[in-house]
């Protein structure tokens, strides 16, 4: 195969592989901070795929493990279960937020001190099965957050 | 026939939809005039069980509270752990504010966070986690048959989920809190997701 014939195939898969991996945009991303005992936390953040793609797990060097979560109430009762994924429809954002999904970091090997930033890599699967890793930071809010800090005027 | 069957349908949900209203009503809203974003206080009513409510559990202090030892003061109890990452900060950061507009009047407010996982949230623990939302928030702990007997008694039931290495577990909790009035009666139960404001409301009315 010529250089030429190469370059064009290449040309013809680029787009292909370029639909493959959604590009995923994170904004108001935040993790609720922890007392100095404290060895689980909630991230919370708005997730908008350029494709259809699906939130399929996440880790964090400073977790043992982060696992996606569920939480609802139901009669009264709070009801929190692990998901295998979220599914993320093209270009409308999916939001990890209180009263619904969560990534829930586990065995925290620090303290989770307000005003800092924390590493999180989310793991994300293309229509095609294709995962991509995604590393994102992650601001560390009050304990007594209530919302993302965007919109958390106390 | 599907169709004759969807119009008995149409008929018994039109005959049903006055009560399902009327329950509606019941259950919900005692209403919130304060007007402007406050949403509705939403609460059900629990005075009509008439009893006058007790336990005995541990504070973060170690030292041995019943709740007749808060009488004279409007109690709101919450049952939670610290390793739920969302609706019991919440519910308490929902307090901290409470606390925060009713200024002094919060002093006949004592709010108290009883741990359904004393396995984890060990004294040392809630004498952290407690203050870092208002150094006046009270949480408790006890032994399984200690806290067995503060449950029931809130009629609140917890499971244990999943954690298979042991110590990974997450718990389903009643998530009410509920508001005994000063005389120890059990008032309101108020469902998660009320703001601050509806939550005063709550407060207020019970207060006297």
């Amino acid at each position: 195969m010529d250089t030429k014939r190469m370059a064009l195939l290449f040309a013809a898969l680029a787009p292909v592989v370029g639909a493959a991996h959604a590009e995923v945009k994170i904004t108001d991303a935040w993790v609720r901070g922890t007392t100095q005992t404290q060895t689980a936390s909630g991230a919370f953040m708005s997730i908008t795929s350029s494709e259809k793609a699906a939130l399929v797990g996440a880790a964090s060097p400073i977790a043992g493990k982060v696992e996606i979560h569920e939480m609802r109430t139901e009669r009264g009762m709070m009801h929190m279960r692990r998901v295998e994924r979220i599914e993320l429809p093209a270009r409308n954002p999916v939001v990890l937020g209180p009263g619904g999904y969560h990534l829930m970091l586990m065995g925290l090997k620090q303290r989770l001190v307000e005003g800092a930033s924390v590493p999180l890599v989310l793991t994300v699967a293309g229509s095609n099965g294709h995962a991509t890793d995604v590393p994102i930071n992650v601001t560390v809010a009050p304990i007594t957050a209530q919302h993302s800090p965007a919109n958390h005027g106390h | 026939m599907s169709a004759d069957k969807l119009t008995a349908t149409a008929r018994a949900l039109r005959r049903a939809l006055p009560w399902l209203l009327v329950a509606a009503l019941g259950v919900g809203a005692t209403g919130c005039d304060r007007g402007g974003e406050a949403r509705e206080a939403e609460a059900i009513d629990a005075s009509a069980d008439g009893r006058t409510l007790d336990f005995a559990l541990t504070d973060h202090t170690g030292k041995l509270r019943r709740l007749s030892d808060f009488r004279g003061k409007v109690i709101a109890v919450f049952f939670g752990y610290t390793q739920c990452p969302d609706v019991c900060p919440t519910t308490l950061a929902e307090f901290v504010q409470v606390y925060r507009r009713l200024g002094q009047r919060a002093d006949k407010i004592q709010v108290l966070f009883v741990t359904v996982d004393p396995e984890r949230d060990t004294q040392q623990l809630l004498a952290e986690y407690m203050p870092a939302f208002d150094p006046r928030f009270i949480g408790l702990r006890g032994a399984p048959q200690d806290l067995r007997k503060a449950t029931d008694a809130f009629a609140v039931s917890y499971t244990k989920i999943g954690g298979q290495s042991g110590k990974d577990y997450t718990l389903d909790h009643t998530a009410y809190v509920f508001l005994v009035d000063a005389s120890g009666h059990l008032r309101l139960k108020v469902p998660h997701g009320q703001s601050a404001d509806a939550l005063i409301t709550l407060i207020e009315e019970i207060l006297d």
